[in-house]
Order: structure tokens, then C-alpha cells, then sequence
């Protein structure tokens, strides 16, 4: 038996330093991803701090019309929340998008941020994993990569991130809020929030030893913006994304151009792909499905799919122009037939 | 005695036919049944076993001090050390006996501990080396290790040929050259394979809670492997989460747990993880697939070829019999069906849910769907033109066979006549399509024991082994009538080796082999109590069964159910995802005994059917030789969102030459065809033919953005 310390939070500062007193702990919330891990022995923690009783479990109006949500607060109501329904409804979509209902009950809005990777190389002590072994190797680059990074991949690692939520804050400009102990907090956009692989694959976030996640910020929406979440998977429920795509935008009625849009991408890369360059083309012009199709090839131009893989590229096309479409009210009509 | 095939007149009395609730349901909803790991007996023991990781090569050594040097380790077992076993037919039970590695995954030790966790750590703590060589996994048409096996699984001829079947194809005016791939696909019961085994060295006995599917069978192969007799074994199955297969014949968990209660003298449970049952309790092996089919313009089949590749392990050949449903199903004299098979360093392939014709049904009926296009035909009447007599291979009258109505029955419950055309809905793309199954009466024999009591309820005993399907309602079911009781008055014990012997619940044969018993020894029990005068003695009145001169009878009749699937399918353009939205299934597999537990069994096969055509399937690493999706959130069996409007319907038939409850098995036959009539939708949804299972969303886009095709496919003029 491999044993842990176990220590029930009850301040942030409490948790702070039980991670202090215990090296190599790791921060409990809902424990679906965690605890498994802990089974496979991919983590072996020292020590395990539960914060998911912290008093982190309120969604609260913030006095600019943005959200703040509490770490703690579960998937499930995240996704329920009547402010989030009206205001973010893509969060609440990609929020039911993901996992099971069961696991949405359980799983926290810190959590679901700090899950890890699914590859299978990765679960797996067997095979070499940069991410759970730094040095050793990846198993998934010449093994079978069907659901790998077709986005910002390195020779070290080729892993996605699997949350769907993490997708919809990333194109709804959403911030991290992080607690560093004796009091100080600072906050980092969700966008920025996970890393690339690069040479550090073992890194997925930019949290620093020790920090906690306490809170999401939405900021309040752009009147008159619309949005949508959409992924893809092999079964209709309880399946990663092949691909997803959570869109922001907001169109000048007058001219009919873009005046802001957000567009991000799930399962191609090591985190939410936010795409700038798809983003920069389309500020200022009219949506047009053409424009649309040109935008989105100049950022999926920048792809290195693999062997098993190449799929996601058309497939992350059909998403984001759909998914544009629909809101231009381009509709019907879909980029695979006339 | 017992009535022979020939003259058999099916029962009609009142359980039968009955729509009676499990007997055990109140016990599983609530948590109060107990399975093979749940026996909590004193002093209780755990064991983990250590799966190899090369794929194939030697063990040069295996350090255990660190996995002995943790807390509350009793020992671990390796190949240098573990007891010699005896001998079993089956070589993939040979654990621990020699230092070869024929997969990865392959046993190469085993941790026993005072807790689940501990033992767990002690084999993650077993450092083994290996001396590695090249090893090949992937099955592919010109594989150089291909040969033509003798037989195939189910004891059929691999080879069979008749008239000139390439002659004929050449001639025919309309061909259709097709091949189909199937993945490897994994049985993923809801219940591990598990074993509580416990040895009383006092005594000299072996207790065994298994997870299995026939406890006698479990019990003859431990006394071989162990070197002990029968009657010093007990193996119980009270509950048991599904098998589809797996555990139809012993399984390593079991030789491990016994080995290990005789190691520490303690009771042991091995409960395996769900990670390694990919490699250890059996798969359905890959299945590459060449087919022709001739015919003339009026649709009449003239030839036939259904030529299957597979792959086995090096520990064991098992060949998938996938063109074996080919002998059956439609009438064509010129024909030829055979199976090559190359031994892989891969897991040994197993029983999955209708072994051959789930895989083979598939791209017969796929293939018939192509002619039907090729023809202009409708698909339906295709298929009932072509109805066979009698069985196209051997020649022998059909039992019974009601394919063509449940072609007919079903058309008309799915509104197929006038089969819309393909449609289109915003993004989707809608489509419907039709496919045959069959399945092949098989019976084993069984005995059985009645009681009457004298308080007038009845005790029947019969190891049957009911693993979710509902068997042991049935069994009352049959007794009751036969002994023209109310069915509360009849109690049933099961799932014991100690009974008289019963085969396993698996080939559909379970209904009918023990419930041929039952019906005998309910029978003789009832003549007896009919000459019995006065009150009945203290101890009761008994009378037993052995089916096996009648069950063992060759039947002059080719015996087989029949069914047809219905599929309505959309087809999403934007991202290739392909979701069911009716699935209909009408079947004639004899006399329906119980029709909730019957339902139950065929729409489970139906989604197990749509989950093939649609989601699962199992990937083998080329380089570490391992199967990648190995928990069931990455092996995508269907769920409850993906299961559609589905409904399973019968023609109830009345066949004389079966068994005296006219019944025929169906436990498989809700698998055959739904695979193929889903792939068959979508290609009227879409317009495109996809071959390889399952139509994931990266094959369906990558078809729909090609545009339409015809590759592949010979149409005549």
C-alpha cells in the first residue's frame, strides 16, 4: 500500500501551509481524475489536501456584471446556474458537454481545470511518458495518436487537454484566480492558464507549487454577443472531444462586420487553442462563409498533424464554420455538401 | 425417459410464456446480491497479478525483495516458483509455468497481501527483466504467417466449397467484390472477472466463488490444473455481471486465486482490473473480409465467396468462424466459405457475443446491401428472394425457418414499404436500412433433481449459471408447468458444481439444455407423485434427469433462429458523428418462454450490435504490442444517449424438433446484423459505403468530404 496524509482544509491559508508542511501533496477536489490517477499510480502524492470543503461553493454577480465562480463549485450546478444559462451559455453547454452526469456532480470548477491528459501512454507505467516521467520518452508519438495534438505539439509531447469547460473560458476571456499563501492572490487569464508542451510537458498550467485555484472570473458579456460551444465525439455522451469549438462573437448590426470575435478550439492541443490569427482576420470584416473558411485555414495552417490524426484538421474546419454560421445566421448549409 | 428430438411436442401450460420478473432483481437493485468478489470470509487475502510488459521474449529474472519487503505482503508467485499445475486443454491457464512472454499483458507473477491495496503495491514493487525479440501484432491481408486451420470455432470445417464459385461469379451478369474490416473488439462484462477461492487443507477441500458462466466446467479444469478430484472442489456462481463470452470457460483470475488460497492457506480474492482484461480474458479478434457475390438480374444469388482473415495468439489457435453464417443463409449453389488465421504475438482471442456470426453477418449483410444497389433491388425483397429451402451447406430441412417473415413482419412495424428516400435535416443527413441475422441451435447436456416437500413447494436443482440473463426464472418457469404448480411454489438452486452437472451459458444453449433437464426431471417427478399414495415422507420425494442420450441426438434438421434489423440513422455533415434513431428487431427463435427476460436479451444484443457498428473498438500498438483502450472511458461502449427508440419484436414459432419447450436460444442472435443494418442506413443516409467498422466520426467525415464513390465495387450492366 502506498500510504498519504490526509488533511481536511478549513481556510485557504490552513491549505497553503498543510502543502508546505507535506511536499509532493496534491490538492483534493472532486477526486474524479485524482483519485485514478492514484489508482493507476501515474500520481503518488504525499499527502492529499482536501479544499473541497472550503467555503470556495458560490456563484456571485460581481458588480460589473461579470461572474465570480467559487473553485469548489460543482460542474452540475455551474452548468444550472440561471445567470450562467442567460449570459454564458456556452460555458453551460461545454459544462454538459463533458463527462457524466455522475462525475459532474462530484467534479469541481478548480478541478476540471487541473484534470490531466487522457492519453493512454500516459496512465500507463509501462510505456515511456515525458509528461508522468520526464526523460523517458513518448509512447504516443510512434504508438497510436488518433486522439493527439494536431496544435502546438513538441518532440517531448503530443497530449491534449480534455476539458470542455476550459474551452468556453478561454473564449469567454475568463481569469483563474490563484492563492499563494499569506494572503496574495493574482489572477491569469484562462486562455494562458495551460501551457504548451515545449520541454516541460510534465508542466500542464502555469499554477506555481502551492498555489490554490479559488475562483473563475466571467467577465460580463458584450451586449448583443452570441455564442456557441460544439464538439465532436464518438458517442453522444461520457467521450472526450475529437475536436470542439467555442465561439464568441459580436457583430455590428449596423455594417454587419465583426466587432469582436472569440473562437477556440478543444482536443488539438496541450490546452484550449485560442485562435488569434483566425481571430485577427475576421475582426473588422463581414463573416461571410468564404471569410470564415479563409480565417480558420490560415489558423489550422499552422497544424503539424500526425500519423493517426490528420481527421482533425477537416473536422475542426466544419466546426468553427458551422459554428459561425449558425450564429451569423448563415444557416443552413454546412461546409461538407452544398 | 426422455423424449427424443423427433417427437417432441412443446409445452403449453401457464408459466411459459409469462412475462415474469426476475427472481433475483429486488436483490441486485438493492445491493444485497453478492458476486464472486464479495465473500467476505475470515482472515480474507488479496492478490494482483503482474501483467508483462514486452510483447513477446523471456523473463531473465524477477526481483521480488521490494514487493516482500511491504507491509502485510504474503508472497509473490513467479514462474521461478509457483507450484507445477496439471494439464488443461486450454494453454492460456499454464500461468507461472515457464519464463516464455507470448504477449504483453501475459502474466509473469503475482502478489498476495493482507489487502487489495497491498497487493497491489507489492506487484507494482515485482521488478522483472526480459530478454526481448521482435514481436508483430498487426493482422493484414498478405501476412506471410497465414494459413488455411483445420477447423474454425464451433468445431466447423474451415474450407467448405461447392459447385464453381468463381466460374459462376465471372459469368454472373451482376457482381459485387467487396472487403470489410472488423476491429478487435473486448466482452467489457459490468462485473470483472473475479475469483474468492478458498482451500481447506484440513479438510482437502477447494471452495471457488467464481465469475463464470458454468461452474462445472470451472470445477473440471481446476481439479487438472491442481491435481485434485472433482469432489474435493466446490465452485459457486450464485450472481454473476455478465459474461458475453468471456467466461465461458475458465479464466486466468481463477487458476491465480487458487493457487494463492493454496500458497497462503488463506482465503484469496482477485478481482481483476479492468486494465488488464484486454489482454487476459479473451477478445474478438480482427476479421478482414473478402466478399463476392454473383447473381442474375432478377437477384438470384449464383455465387458465393466469403473469404475471412483473422488472427490467434501463439499460446492457442481460436479462429473466429466468420464465414460460417454464409452456409446458411441464402439458397446459392456455387460457394465457397473458408478462414486463414496467422498466430500474432498478440492476447489470445476468445468467445465475444455470437463468435462468427456477429462479425460475418456483418459483411454478408453489408455485401447484400451492395447488390441491392447494384440491382436497383429493394433490399428486403433481395433477401427473400434468395431464402433458402434447406440449408444451403449441408442439405438438410430447416427445423423451422421464418426469415422472410420476420423480413416482412419487421418492414411492415418499421414502415419500410416505401422506404423513404435518404433526407436531409439542417446538417443531417438521414437514412434507413435492413439486414438478416441467424444464429444456430446448439444444446449440451445437463441433469437435473426435483424435490416435492411435504409441505408442497418444490426444490429444483440445476447448475445452471444465470449471468444477468434471467435463467433462473426461466428455470422455474419450465418447472412450474411441468409439474403443474403455481410458479411461487417452485424454489430453484443454481450456479453450484455440487448439483448435477450443467454445460456453460454460452453458444444461446443455456435455456434449453437445462430446462430440458428440469422439464425431465419435473416430469418424473410428477409421475411419480401421481402413483405416490398418502402424505409424502418427511425427507420429500425426488426424482433426477441426465439429457444426455437426447440432448446428444444428431437432429436431422438444420436448426436455426432467424431475425431481421431495422435501422434509421442521421448522419451529422459537420462533424461525421452518426447517431441511431430507431433500431427495430423482430426475431422467431421458437417459443418465447419469459418475454421480459427475452426483450431484455435481444435489445442488449441490438445495442451491443450498434456500439460494434458505431463506437468501439480496440486498438493494438505496432510498437509496444499493447491494446490501448483499456477502461471503458476509453473502449466506447454505447450509452444511454446513444441508445435510441429500439425495440425487439418475435413471430412466435411452434418447431417440434427442438427441445420440449420449443425453444430456441437468445442470448446472441440480438447482436447479428444490427452492425450491418446501421452501416447499411448510413450508406443511404450519406450516399457512401464505408467498409471498415465502427463509422467513427473521422472515417464518416473523411467519406462525406471525398464525395461519392464506387471504388471497390464491380457493378454489372
Amino acid at each position: 500500500m502506498r500510504p498519504f496524509a490526509y488533511v481536511r482544509a478549513t481556510s485557504l491559508q490552513e491549505a497553503a501551509d498543510a502543502y508546505a508542511a507535506h511536499p509532493g501533496s496534491r490538492y483534493l477536489g472532486g477526486g474524479t481524475n485524482l483519485v485514478d490517477l492514484m489508482k493507476l499510480g501515474v500520481e503518488t502524492p504525499g499527502a492529499l489536501i482536501d479544499v473541497s470543503r472550503l467555503p470556495l461553493a458560490e456563484i456571485r454577480e460581481l458588480p460589473d456584471g461579470g461572474l465570480r465562480v467559487g473553485a469548489t463549485v460543482r460542474n452540475s450546478d455551474l452548468a444550472a446556474h440561471p445567470l450562467v444559462r442567460s449570459r454564458y451559455p456556452l460555458l453551460s453547454r461545454a459544462l454538459l458537454a463533458g463527462a457524466s452526469g455522475q462525475l459532474r456532480n462530484v467534479a469541481t470548477t478548480g478541478g476540471n481545470l487541473l484534470q490531466r491528459t487522457r492519453c493512454g501512454y500516459f496512465q500507463d507505467l509501462s510505456t515511456p511518458c515525458n509528461k508522468r516521467e520526464p526523460g523517458s520518452g513518448c509512447g504516443a508519438r510512434d504508438g497510436l495518436h488518433r486522439d493527439h495534438a494536431v496544435l502546438g505539439h513538441s518532440e517531448h509531447c503530443i497530449a491534449t487537454h480534455p476539458s470542455d469547460m476550459a474551452v468556453a473560458l478561454a473564449a469567454l476571456d475568463a481569469e483563474v484566480e490563484l492563492y499563494g499563501g499569506a494572503g496574495t492572490t493574482r489572477r491569469v487569464a484562462a486562455a494562458e492558464f495551460h501551457r504548451l508542451p515545449g520541454d516541460r510537458p510534465e508542466d500542464d498550467t502555469v499554477i506555481r507549487p502551492g498555489e490554490i485555484v479559488t475562483a473563475v472570473l466571467l467577465p460580463a458579456p458584450a451586449p448583443g454577443a452570441v455564442s456557441l460551444y460544439r464538439k465532436a465525439r464518438e458517442r453522444a455522451s461520457y467521450a472526450f472531444a475529437l475536436a470542439s469549438v467555442a465561439v464568441v462573437l459580436d457583430l455590428d448590426p449596423g455594417d454587419g462586420r465583426v466587432r469582436r470575435i472569440a473562437l477556440a478550439f478543444g482536443g488539438l492541443a496541450h490546452r484550449p487553442w485560442r485562435a488569434a490569427a483566425a481571430e485577427a482576420r475576421l475582426t473588422g470584416a463581414v463573416p461571410d462563409p468564404g471569410a470564415v473558411r479563409d480565417a480558420v485555414d490560415a489558423e489550422l495552417a499552422r497544424a503539424r498533424p500526425l500519423r493517426d490524426n490528420a481527421y482533425k484538421l477537416p473536422l475542426a474546419r466544419h466546426l468553427a464554420c458551422d459554428a459561425i454560421a449558425e450564429l451569423t445566421g448563415a444557416h443552413p448549409g454546412s461546409p461538407a455538401t452544398p | 425417459m426422455s423424449p427424443t428430438a423427433a417427437t417432441l411436442e412443446p409445452a403449453t401450460a401457464a408459466a411459459l410464456g409469462a412475462p415474469v420478473p426476475r427472481r433475483e432483481g429486488r436483490e441486485k437493485v438493492t445491493g444485497a446480491a453478492r458476486y464472486a468478489a464479495e465473500q467476505h470470509l475470515p482472515l480474507r487475502a488479496y492478490a494482483w497479478p503482474v501483467p508483462a510488459t514486452v510483447a513477446r521474449g523471456r523473463i531473465t529474472a524477477v526481483d521480488t525483495a521490494g514487493a516482500l519487503a511491504l507491509p502485510g505482503v504474503l508472497g509473490v508467485l513467479t514462474p521461478y516458483d509457483a507450484p507445477r499445475l496439471g494439464p488443461s486443454d486450454d494453454p492460456t491457464l499454464q500461468l507461472l509455468q515457464d519464463l516464455r512472454v507470448p504477449h504483453r499483458g501475459w502474466y509473469v507473477a503475482l502478489a498476495v497481501a493482507d489487502t487489495l491495496e497491498g497487493a497491489r503495491a507489492a506487484a507494482s514493487a515485482v521488478r522483472v527483466t526480459y530478454e526481448t525479440e521482435p514481436h508483430d501484432v498487426t493482422l493484414r491481408a498478405g501476412h506471410p504467417g497465414l494459413y488455411t486451420p483445420e477447423e474454425v470455432n464451433g468445431g466447423y470445417p474451415a474450407h467448405r466449397e461447392h459447385g464453381d464459385p468463381d466460374g459462376a461469379f465471372e459469368e454472373a451478369p451482376v457482381r459485387v467484390d467487396v472487403r470489410y474490416s472488423v476491429p478487435p473488439l473486448h466482452n467489457h462484462a459490468m462485473e470483472p472477472h473475479a475469483a474468492t477461492a478458498d482451500w481447506d487443507a484440513e479438510r482437502g477441500h477447494l471452495t471457488v466463488y467464481d465469475s463464470c458462466q458454468g461452474t462445472t466446467v470451472v470445477r473440471g479444469v481446476l481439479a487438472g490444473l491442481f491435481g485434485l478430484r472433482a469432489d474435493q472442489i466446490t465452485v459457486l456462481a450464485e450472481h454473476v455481471g455478465g459474461g458475453f463470452g468471456s467466461k465461458g470457460t475458465p479464466r486466468p483470475h481463477v487458476v491465480l486465486a487458487v493457487m494463492a488460497t493454496r500458497y497462503c492457506g488463506r482465503p484469496v480474492t482477485l478481482s481483476l482490473p479492468r486494465r488488464h482484461m484486454a489482454a487476459t480474458v479473451g477478445h474478438r479478434a480482427p476479421t478482414l473480409h473478402h466478399l463476392r457475390l454473383g447473381a442474375r438480374a432478377d437477384g438470384t444469388l449464383t455465387a458465393l465467396t466469403h473469404e475471412v482473415t483473422t488472427h490467434t495468439s501463439r499460446v492457442r489457435e481460436f479462429v473466429e468462424q466468420a464465414a460460417v453464417p454464409a452456409r446458411v443463409m441464402y439458397a446459392v449453389h456455387n460457394s465457397r466459405t473458408t478462414h486463414r488465421v496467422a498466430a500474432l504475438d498478440v492476447p489470445t482471442p476468445s468467445w465475444m457475443r455470437a463468435p462468427g456470426e456477429a462479425p460475418g453477418m456483418y459483411a454478408l449483410e453489408s455485401a447484400m446491401d451492395e447488390l441491392a444497389d447494384a440491382l436497383g433491388m429493394d433490399p428486403v425483397e433481395l433477401r427473400v428472394r434468395n431464402d433458402a429451402a434447406t440449408e444451403p451447406d449441408g442439405g438438410r430441412p430447416f427445423s423451422s425457418r421464418h426469415l422472410v417473415e420476420c423480413l416482412r413482419e419487421g418492414a411492415r412495424r418499421f414502415g419500410w414499404a416505401g422506404r423513404r428516400p435518404p433526407r436531409r435535416e439542417g446538417a443531417l443527413l438521414i437514412g434507413a436500412g435492413v439486414a438478416a441475422a441467424t444464429y444456430p441451435v446448439y444444446i449440451a447436456p445437463s441433469g437435473a433433481r426435483a424435490h416435492a416437500r411435504p409441505d408442497g413447494s418444490y426444490l429444483v436443482e440445476v447448475n445452471a449459471t444465470d449471468i444477468g440473463t434471467g435463467a433462473r426464472t426461466v428455470m422455474a418457469q419450465i418447472a412450474a408447468d411441468a409439474l403443474r404448480v403455481p410458479l411461487d411454489a417452485v424454489s430453484l438452486s443454481l450456479g453450484n458444481s455440487a448439483l448435477p452437472p450443467g454445460p456453460v451459458a454460452g453458444g444461446s444453449t443455456g435455456t434449453a439444455s437445462w430446462g430440458w433437464a428440469v422439464h425431465d426431471a419435473c416430469t418424473a417427478l410428477t409421475d411419480r407423485l401421481a402413483r405416490h399414495q398418502g402424505p409424502l415422507p418427511a425427507a420429500g420425494l425426488s426424482a433426477s434427469a441426465d439429457t444426455t442420450q437426447s440432448a446428444k441426438q444428431k437432429s436431422p434438421y438444420a436448426r436455426h433462429a432467424f431475425g431481421a434489423h431495422f435501422a434509421e440513422v442521421q448522419a451529422d455533415t459537420v462533424t461525421g458523428e452518426v447517431r441511431v434513431r430507431r433500431l427495430l428487431g423482430v426475431f422467431a427463435a421458437g417459443h418465447i418462454l419469459n418475454p421480459r427476460t427475452a426483450r431484455s436479451q435481444l435489445i442488449g444484443g441490438m445495442v451491443m450490435g450498434l456500439g460494434m457498428a458505431l463506437t468501439e473498438h480496440s486498438g493494438l500498438d505496432p510498437a509496444s504490442g499493447d491494446f490501448v483502450e483499456r477502461d471503458l472511458a476509453a473502449y466506447h461502449v454505447p450509452t444511454n444517449a446513444d441508445v435510441p427508440a429500439i425495440e425487439a419484436h418475435w413471430i412466435d414459432e411452434h418447431d417440434k424438433h427442438l427441445n420440449p419447450m420449443g425453444s430456441k436460444g437468445i442470448g446472441e442472435i440480438g447482436i447479428v446484423g444490427a452492425a450491418a443494418a446501421i452501416g447499411n442506413a448510413v450508406c443511404q443516409a450519406t450516399g457512401r459505403r464505408l467498409r471498415e467498422l465502427p463509422l467513427t466520426p473521422d472515417r464518416v467525415l473523411a467519406a462525406l468530404d471525398a464525395g461519392p464513390e464506387g471504388a471497390g465495387r464491380v457493378a454489372g450492366p
